[in-house]
């Protein structure tokens, strides 16, 4: 247990372990001290000098992101002392600042903006030409706008002390102070860029992504998980137009801190991808007809009852949730158990954030093997997620494929099968013999958990609106499996679902829906992921 | 002797070499008693060498006037890391010679002084960080360190005592935030010239994270006669508070401007009237800024009114600093004077903190907005106040040097930028 310190704050006390900073102590009490340097994931400067506050008994005003909370202090965070020295200082913003916020990607998100708005003067009273810096690019996908800078140097420590790759500095002094990249390649080719454009306080790193793609205040937040690799940042879709304009980093500090991979943020679009099958497509005769969900169902039940105990062999993929999985197992267990293996990519290295060693982009570029081996799912084929199906695709039994996009293999793929039902988002050349082909929804269409590479089981929510008939593929599995007797796999809700079918696996025995909180929990055994660590 | 200008006032103690080429040379320092100081101190006691310095009251001669003795007591008594002494002689301030001449004229005599401190904190390693634009002064230097490890003064096993210190003499790069001492520190190590957030204070994590004390030139030369004539005899010059002599820097509108070495406490119409021969072409005082162009500006009555010591300049609103008298007559354009002085400031700020480096630019950008006679009156008032948010609000006090100068011009010489404001009216043709 922490030492405890009580101190005062704007007249509320408060007890924080010993060494807290006012800044972060005025948090507990709901008050957020304006602050542009200071960045709980980097070491602090103190010299935005915005976080001033009257500290009783100090001869001057105390920077609060860096004066620590002792004993008996009584702090004012928002008396006329301290709101004169956060007006004056945001009235020397505003000497050189542009003002240009209706072309500035920032505006909406902006922190000289919202500060200025609340606390600011009505009219700064310089009359002064500004100083003029001009457009940079600083390759990567960052652009910087040198006149927005408020010179708080977040880019600049966050490439030294969290990347630890020095590509940027100030050069010059002040109010000449500029950031720059040392060399013409600036920023290209590190790995973790992206994450001073999160850090900016201003519109003066932007990303060339999402430049002039949506304005902040039009896009909708939806608390998500990275799908990009099993280290499972937690993250933010954002949406319009039921499209991702782009993802952020979401507050994890067991997991990401406040960071996020350049990979894992710029690979998003497969998730705004068109030509989704968008109705259950039934094999009859030579062709596939749409119909509707209660006609393919019912149909597809028909024929597995008529096929007495067939063998069955089923391709699962490490990017379906657990609960997709779950319901996968209980309708592969209602056909009489089956053999599950799962394909995915995997990178040559771990990518790691040297400042934050817990965060990697890691190998496995999938967010959920650990939940496929935990199902009891095999790993097969290579490093490209290409082969490994010859038992699969030679099979003459039931064949049942979730999520695998199959792209490598031949359009008599399962041929022989008895019965063969593909579960996806499209309907790959692969899929052409399927006999049913159920549309299901992305990961960002549907809420759900993804298990992270150390077994921690992490909820996502639905950002978007699935295309058409497309169903959450727990829904379907689930709704086939009760069908076939197994009645607590009729599960209406991910919830639900992450019950019934959790409850099922050791693993994740106890672990309750409700508990997993915003940091998730970690499982209760370990699984090495098949073929690592040998 | 007639370097450039003596006066008979004078006391002179740290300045006697001034003028004299014979003074740099390794044997003739040596042949006038040099070393004999650190000789004595070598045989003392660390400690003592403290107290005899916290003794003679001998303060910092940088600015800030703290007691140097008590500054060096604060050092960590223990030794288990390395200890460091810095000579701070980045001398940068408008209006400030001394250092530059200290160094150029008898750069042992500031050897011998750096050597007696690292001694007394126990410092095995002296860096002597100068101005880069000192070129002489920084070669005559490194000769007289080279002179000083030849002849065993310095280095390994120094007079025979078993100890070690090293001196480097080390030329930064041309910036006045340098002269700040953790701004200095930062630049000793490589890193961008900006000052550190205090505490920790220097003598718990210095240069280099160890533990440091930093001096000025000026303060480190005084201690080698503070060690050789003992405290006492330091105490019979200048006053109680601030006992010893000072360099006083003149320049400006007097007939013999320059260095004179004087006790603290001597008046300061005296010293434009007597020792530098008053006034240029008889002209009426106007102005007259006591401690380098950071420090309020007087007017010529609160100047008359001024002793040269600490304490008598806080009492006529200013303060002594470095001692660097800027004497200005009646023909000097106050909008333009000040003016000039943010401008420096504007140039200089390291641009961390925000008021510094907003501030000190916005306010540079109005003064010349009103000396080129497109000033308005309420622009004295945003003045005034955009500046009073420049005061204690960074983490050094280069921010507080462009309020000082402005806000005393504004306040003593209203009249005339309201002249300049109203009727475009301009004092003197300079």
């Amino acid at each position: 247990m922490a030492e405890m310190v009580t101190l005062t704050i704007d007249g509320r006390e408060l007890s924080v372990p010993k060494g807290t900073t006012i800044l972060e102590a005025a948090k507990q009490i709901g008050t957020e001290v304006p602050h542009y340097c200071y960045h709980p994931g980097m070491s602090s400067p103190a010299m935005c000098r915005l976080c001033l506050v009257e500290v009783e008994g100090a001869p001057k005003p105390m920077p609060s992101c860096i004066t620590t909370a002792t004993d008996g202090q009584v702090v004012r965070t928002q008396s006329e002392e301290a709101l004169g020295h956060r007006r004056a200082v945001l009235e020397f913003y505003l000497v050189n600042h542009p003002l240009d916020c209706p072309i500035c990607d920032m505006s909406g998100e902006c922190h000289l903006q919202d500060y200025t708005h609340e606390e600011g003067p009505k009219h700064g009273r310089s009359r002064e030409p500004k100083r003029v810096f001009g457009r940079d690019d600083f390759g990567g996908d960052v652009l910087f706008y040198g006149d927005r800078c408020v010179m708080c140097t977040r880019c600049v420590r966050f490439m030294n002390e969290v990347e630890q790759d020095s590509r940027l500095t100030v050069v010059e002094r002040g109010s000449r102070s500029v950031i720059d990249t040392f060399f013409d390649e600036g920023l290209e080719g590190t790995y973790w860029h992206g994450n001073i454009v999160d850090v900016c306080p201003v519109g003066a790193l932007v990303s060339k992504d999402f430049l002039h793609k949506a304005r902040a205040w039009d896009l909708d937040h939806t608390p998500s998980i990275c799908p990009g690799c099993s280290q499972g940042c937690n993250i933010e879709l954002h949406t319009r137009d039921n499209l991702v304009q782009r993802l952020k980093p979401r507050e994890n500090l067991d997991v990401n801190g406040w960071w996020m991979c350049d990979y894992g943020r710029m690979d998003y679009e497969w998730m705004n991808a068109g030509g989704r099958i968008e109705a259950p497509l039934v094999r009859r005769g030579d062709t596939a007809q749409a119909a509707g969900w209660k006609d393919a169902l019912g149909t597809l039940l028909d024929r597995v009852r008529g096929l007495g105990s067939p063998t069955v062999k089923a391709v699962a993929s490490p990017h379906a949730s657990n609960e997709d999985l779950g319901a996968l197992k209980a309708f592969l267990d209602a056909l009489g158990g089956a053999e599950v293996v799962y394909r995915g990519r995997r990178a040559e290295d771990e990518v790691v954030l040297k400042g934050f060693p817990s965060l990697a982009r890691r190998r496995d570029l999938t967010p959920n093997a650990t939940g496929a081996e935990l199902h009891g799912a095999r790993r097969v084929g290579s490093d490209e997620a290409t082969g490994g199906l010859d038992d699969v695709a030679t099979h003459d039994g039931v064949v049942v494929v979730l999520g695998d996009p199959l792209d490598d293999q031949p359009e008599d793929f399962a041929k022989d099968a008895s019965l063969f039902v593909y579960l996806g988002q499209h309907a790959p050349p692969a899929a052409n013999g399927a006999d049913f082909v159920l549309p299901v929804t992305t990961f960002a269409e549907q809420e759900g958990t993804f298990t992270n590479h150390e077994g921690r089981v992490q909820r996502f929510w639905a950002g978007m609106v699935a295309p058409g008939m497309a169903r959450p593929p727990w829904l379907v599995l689930g709704a086939l499996a009760a069908e076939l007797g197994d009645t607590a796999a009729a599960v209406r809700t991910a919830a639900e679902a992450f019950q019934s079918f959790g409850s099922r696996i050791p693993a994740f025995e106890g672990l309750g829906y409700d508990d997993l909180g915003t940091r998730g929990a970690i499982v209760n055994e370990t699984v090495a992921i098949t073929g690592e660590g040998a | 002797m007639a370097y450039p200008y003596v006066s008979d006032r004078e006391v002179r103690i740290i300045s006697t070499g001034f003028g004299d080429p014979e003074q740099r040379r390794i044997d003739t320092y040596v042949d006038r008693g040099g070393y004999g100081a650190l000789k004595k101190a070598l045989g003392l006691e660390p400690g003592e060498v403290v107290d005899i310095v916290k003794e003679s009251g001998l303060r910092g001669r940088g600015g800030a006037g703290f007691p140097t003795g008590v500054k060096w007591s604060f050092m960590p008594k223990e030794k288990n890391k390395p200890h460091y002494l810095i000579c701070n002689a980045d001398e940068s301030e408008p209006g400030t010679f001394k250092d530059r001449e200290l160094i150029r004229w008898d750069p042992h005599q500031l050897i011998e002084g750096c050597l007696i401190g690292a001694h007394a904190m126990g410092a095995e390693h002296v860096y002597i960080y100068c101005r880069g634009e000192f070129f002489e002064a920084t070669q005559v230097l490194a000769k007289a360190v080279e002179d000083a490890y030849a002849k065993g003064y310095a280095g390994e096993d120094i007079l025979g005592s078993g100890k070690t210190i090293d001196v480097t003499v080390h030329a930064g790069a041309g910036a006045y935030i340098c002269g700040e001492e953790t701004g200095l520190m930062n630049s000793l190590e490589g890193r961008r010239g900006q000052p550190r957030v205090k505490p920790p204070f220097p003598a718990q994590v210095g240069v280099f994270g160890m533990p440091s004390t930093i001096n000025n030139v000026e303060t480190l030369c005084a201690v080698p006669h503070i060690v050789t004539n003992g405290p006492d005899w330091y105490k019979e010059h200048g006053t109680e508070k601030a006992p010893g002599t000072k360099l006083f820097c003149v320049s400006g509108h007097v007939n013999k401007p320059g260095n004179y070495e004087l006790p603290l406490g001597f008046p300061l119409a005296e010293l434009i009237d007597d020792v530098c021969g008053g006034v240029r072409d008889g002209n009426a005082l106007k102005a007259v800024i006591p401690g380098g162009s950071s420090v309020p500006i007087l007017n010529a009555e609160e100047a008359r009114a001024c002793a040269l010591d600490y304490d008598g300049c806080v009492e006529v609103g200013t303060m002594l600093g470095c001692a660097s008298v800027i004497v200005m007559d009646e023909t000097t354009d106050m909008v333009k004077q000040a003016r000039r002085m943010v401008d420096f400031y504007a140039h200089e700020s390291c641009g961390q903190c925000t008021p510094c480096r907003e501030g000190s630019a916005w306010t540079a950008k109005m003064m010349r907005r009103i000396e080129e006679g497109r000033g308005t009156e309420e622009d004295l008032d945003t003045l005034m106040s955009a500046t009073q948010e420049m005061v204690g609000t960074t983490i050094c006090v280069l921010s507080d040097s462009v309020a000082a100068p402005v806000q005393s011009s504004i306040r003593k010489f209203r009249d005339e930028y309201l002249a300049l404001i109203r009727r475009g009216e301009r004092v003197g043709a300079a």
